[in-house]
């Protein structure tokens, strides 16, 4: 709190002149900073980095759907004895990239990117604030994080692997001693929990006290309500899963039987543990926090595309009102729906039939955003822009995802599809071509404001067209398949049973279609980088928006704004009648 | 521009940046415990029998008798603050140190009593519950001795400079003090009574 200087000048945040005139040595500066951009821009690259990591790993997944018991081409030779033998995959092997496929892009990928990058990035200049309100628990946060990410990697080496019990890490299963990597996974989580605690407390901090003078709460943009609420979820939902994780990790290291219940038999052998214990408590634990989570995922995309869609369509939000009441209504929702993923555990039908009616309430102002968001384009002059591509996508791939999430939520419906690849194609919509779209369309949103140079267009377009069409080859078939009995986390693809014969050749079409999402984000990471060198310099508003971060120089100096904001209007004032342009600043009186 | 409401109130919000911060962090401390709490009950509701008179009454009531006072010497701490008088202030705070570390010696001696007895953690779920929830309590406690040996040693320091910053962090401080003294309030009678 005390190193806040102001700086006037420009020059200095940038990021590859650091040479002399700064107080702040580079490992101040890059490494151990309390800025909240370069923080942002820390977990942005590190959550990218995951991103990637957590697809690779699907990738080789899919070959093993697509080709069962082939070996793996290319890297197959380097994976070891332990885990594919002369390239062909172990079934431990394939359980293991299931887990962490999962764990990776949840807790190390998306929330990471949609959270502490964008949020940490953009909300403060949002708010016209100089930085976060604790810079040095920001720092402590993202670097918590990164002990978490480097657990888990590292529990890749262990003997035994890494975790291999599914990303929701299910007792008993999850307690037998069997993999070492479950352990680590667990103490992995616990550095995620804390790191996202710390962030919450800032966000919300934030939030309520560093908004610039007249931004009160009905005129912040509607990421920064999406941050808002979000940042509440991870505050009051992680810490029952972090006591989860507590109680997990006394059973497997100290003995306790919280999980484990009595006379339970393994491989023929009965289990010598303390016994009494209730496996059905961890799911409710677990998914307390998990199902909030899924919106942890979704608000903050939605947050990024009401800004370009607003920006892009050149007019007010439509609703914008409803939409606020709606997210708040939403996270309230969040905390009571959690156990519609138990239908099948025979939790009884009283709780049964509360839930599902808790989950069709719940989806009321989901569809109200969403509603809103596409009537916002209704008679506008769409400037189709690379974020506004991607934003546009994830309205209709969010829309597939919420409404196959109905049958799941209605507890008759789910008896049939729980379990199966219906389920993998439903969350996958909302999360894949949805939150990871939105995501897209906000680094090439704000890339101007991070750097000072913009994106290419043409490398943008490829990798719009090309995600697009292959991510729904991905998921698509998902559906056909869970609705023919297809069950997920099957090491052979389901070819051991008799019902899946027929669908087993969209295994290959899906094979096919990841591997071709992977090649089509070349060009995002050729843009990405190429960008930054000779990406086309720009001023501090190169899409003529309205809200304060383009006020800030682009790339903002330490304490972001050179004069102090003042806000005079509402957030997404665009083509106001009799103004002298299109777009009235929240900035300019 | 600097960071502000570090020290001043927002006229709007009525509050400084850090008192809401804390104010946040013991939300999600009741979730965490809340959550513990609820293990609780569902493993004792569903459990056959349930042990009764395992635990030492008169250690815990002993312990409950050191927090309350530790709170009480804690509000004494922030109070002779807020009236400049520095050295009562350190008394107090040294006080609370005491006692908290207090605290911990009579738990090293149950503890050791019942891990003498072979009755550790994976004897039963009673005593799983014991020495988790107890356990993760006494972190709690060990945490607020660090916080408080650091206001003791170089924090003490911000007194000269920003004394109404110092007086926030001791108010934090205690708010944080009094929530772990709450906890224990709430097992006691779960743990040693009921």
């Amino acid at each position: 709190m005390d190193n806040v200087t102001t700086h006037e000048s420009v020059a200095h945040s940038q990021a590859h002149d650091h040479a002399h005139h700064e107080e702040l040595g580079f490992w101040r500066k890059y490494v151990f900073s309390v800025d909240h951009k370069v923080i942002g821009i820390q977990y942005a690259f590190t959550g990218l980095f995951f991103l990637l990591f957590g697809f690779t790993l699907m990738m080789i997944m899919r070959w093993q759907l697509a080709y069962p018991g082939r070996p793996i081409p290319l890297i197959g030779a380097w994976l070891g004895q332990d885990r594919a033998p002369m390239g062909i995959m172990l079934p431990e092997f394939y359980n293991q990239l299931g887990a962490m496929h999962g764990t990776i892009m949840v807790f190390l990928g998306v929330v990471p990117l949609a959270v502490g990058g964008f949020g940490n990035f953009v909300m403060p200049l949002q708010l016209g604030a100089p930085d976060m309100a604790f810079p040095k628990i920001n720092m402590v946060s993202y670097w918590v994080y990164f002990l978490g990410g480097v657990t888990m990697l590292t529990s890749f080496f262990l003997k035994g692997g890494a975790a291999q019990s599914g990303w929701t890490s299910y007792p008993p299963l999850a307690t037998l001693p069997i993999a070492n990597g479950q352990t680590m996974w667990l103490i992995g989580m616990i550095f995620l929990i804390t790191s996202s605690l710390l962030g919450s407390i800032n966000f919300i901090t934030t939030i309520v006290q560093l908004r610039a003078k007249g931004l009160s709460f009905m005129r912040l943009p509607f990421f920064v309500w999406a941050q808002f609420v979000t940042s509440f979820l991870l505050l009051l939902a992680f810490p029952p899963l972090e006591a989860a994780g507590v109680l997990q990790l006394m059973d497997r290291v100290a003995g306790t039987s919280f999980f484990m219940p009595s006379g339970l038999v393994v491989s023929g052998r009965p289990l010598t543990v303390a016994g009494n214990g209730n496996p059905l408590l961890w799911q409710h634990l677990f998914w307390f926090l998990a199902h909030p989570e899924v919106y942890v995922l979704v608000l903050p995309a939605m947050g990024i595309v009401s800004e370009i869609i607003a920006n892009n369509t050149r007019k007010p939000l439509w609703g914008y009102k409803a939409m606020v009441y709606s997210v708040v209504f939403l996270g309230f929702m969040s905390f009571i729906v959690w156990a519609h993923h138990m239908f099948m555990t025979g939790m009884g039908t009283a709780m049964s039939a509360f839930f599902q009616t808790t989950t069709m309430i719940i989806s009321i102002p989901s569809v109200i955003i969403l509603t809103a968001l596409l009537l916002s384009l209704w008679g506008a002059s769409i400037r189709f822009t690379t974020p506004m591509l991607f934003a546009l996508a994830f309205l209709p791939m969010f829309g597939i995802g919420g409404l196959t999430g109905l049958p799941l939520g209605l507890a008759p419906a789910d008896i049939h599809l729980h379990d199966t690849y219906y389920v993998i194609g439903h969350f996958h919509y909302v999360v894949a071509p949805g939150t990871i779209f939105a995501l897209f369309a906000g680094v090439y949103h704000w890339f101007p404001k991070a750097t000072g140079k913009k994106m290419n267009e043409t490398l943008g377009w490829i990798h719009f067209w090309g995600s697009f069409i292959c991510i729904n080859l991905v998921f698509m078939p998902m559906f056909i398949q869970g609705l023919g009995g297809m069950n997920r986390r099957m090491y052979d693809g389901g070819a051991q049973y008799a019902h899946n014969a027929g669908l087993l050749k969209w295994n290959l079409v899906i094979g096919f279609a990841a591997w071709g999402l992977g090649v089509f984000q070349i060009p995002f990471i050729i843009n990405f980088f190429s960008s930054i060198k000779w990406g086309k310099a720009v001023d501090k508003n190169p899409w003529e928006a309205t809200t304060l971060e383009w006020l800030a120089p682009s790339p903002p100096g330490h304490g972001n704004f050179l004069t102090e904001p003042i806000v005079y209007r509402n957030p997404y004032e665009y083509s106001v009648p009799g103004a002298a342009k299109d777009f009235s600043p929240q900035f300019e009186a | 521009m600097e960071i502000p409401y570090i020290v001043e109130t927002r006229p709007d919000t009525g509050l400084h940046n850090g008192k809401l911060g804390i104010w946040l962090f013991l939300a999600s401390e009741v979730m965490l415990f809340g959550a513990l709490f609820s293990t609780y009950i569902i493993l004792r509701v569903g459990a056959p029998e349930w042990p009764h008179g395992e635990l030492s009454v008169l250690l815990g009531a002993i312990n409950t008798v050191i927090l309350i006072s530790s709170s009480v010497t804690m509000v004494m701490a922030w109070a002779s603050l807020k009236m400049n008088d520095w050295g009562t202030h350190r008394l107090y705070l040294v006080a609370t140190f005491a006692l908290a570390a207090l605290f911990l010696v009579n738990k090293y001696f149950e503890y050791s009593e019942h891990l003498g007895k072979g009755e550790g953690p994976w004897h039963s779920t009673f005593f799983a519950i014991y020495f988790t929830l107890t356990g993760l309590h006494g972190l709690h406690i060990v945490g607020g001795m660090v916080v408080m040996a650091y206001l003791l040693g170089p924090g003490a320091k911000m007194w000269k400079k920003n004394p109404d910053q110092f007086a926030n962090r001791i108010e934090a401080t205690g708010l944080y003090w009094h929530f772990v003294d709450l906890v224990w309030i709430f097992l006691f009678p779960v743990l040693y009574l009921l």
